[in-house]
């Protein structure tokens, strides 16, 4: 059993996870205060198999699609970047990467790691609004992507150029800031 | 699309791949690009990094509740 203190004890770690996703403060609070309220209401359903965090995140997630909905109702996508149309950035003329992946060693070490969380928001926090929307719709909330395009208000073809823009980003992001920090790149 | 993928297009027959069902033609090319190209396939394998990374987001539980 768990009571309403243990849970308020979570609200900023909550709070930090919907802005995340949802990139607007008001947004995100509501999200946070309804999964609060959610929980108070059936913490005697809470069975403690997982932890009272992870039990909150899975109500969270649900909240956070809702407020999703909403927001991409009110805030239509406008940046060219939001577009994916500075996916050039990332290849040269002849097609080939600019700056070729380089090898990670043991990556699944970094998910033993805090630190390698708090890289890995930095640079979902880095992507554009919209685009950090499509790609954490898709690999957080885990929806599919004609569910996505439609909350989104976007074309199928303008989903997946979002979801590989996010990637190719993230990818060299996380490269940078964690795997090969520093490392010179060569081509 | 020619029969041999640049790195841009086979990188975004591989995102597409997290998402959707790719095309015989489709796969017979990206099998291709891969059997020759290193920075494709650490590209394959490090997006897959990311999913898994994503589903384990937040990560490790914070005791402090930060």
């Amino acid at each position: 059993m768990v009571d309403a203190l243990e849970l308020d004890r979570h609200r900023p770690y909550l709070l930090r996870f919907a802005l995340l996703q949802l990139r607007d403060r008001g947004a995100a609070e509501d999200a946070v205060q309804e999964t609060l309220l959610a929980a108070i209401q059936g913490a005697s359903r809470f069975a403690g198999q997982s932890s009272v965090r992870t039990w909150l995140v899975g109500i969270l997630k649900h909240k956070i699609v809702d407020g999703l909905r909403k927001t991409s109702r009110e805030q239509p996508i406008e940046s060219l970047e939001d577009r994916g149309e500075d996916l050039e950035s990332f290849f040269a003329d002849d097609g080939h990467f600019t700056e070729a992946p380089g090898e990670w060693a043991s990556p699944e070490r970094s998910l033993e790691e805090r630190g390698f969380f708090e890289a890995l928001e930095r640079c979902l926090q880095s992507l554009p609004r919209n685009t950090a929307r499509a790609f954490t719709m898709r690999e957080i909330l885990g929806l599919e992507t004609d569910e996505i395009c439609k909350e989104l208000r976007i074309s199928t073809s303008n989903c997946w150029v979002m979801l590989h823009r996010a990637r190719m980003s993230l990818r060299a992001c996380l490269e940078r800031s964690w795997f090969l920090p520093g490392s010179g790149k060569a081509g | 699309m020619a029969f041999r993928l640049t790195c841009k297009e086979a990188s975004r027959l591989i995102s597409d791949g997290m998402d959707r069902h790719l095309s015989v033609l489709e796969r017979t090319k990206l099998r291709l690009h891969l059997s020759i190209c290193d920075a494709c396939t650490r590209f394959t394998s490090q997006v897959a990094f990311l999913r898994r990374a994503l589903k384990a987001y937040p990560g490790p539980d914070d005791p402090e509740g930060r």
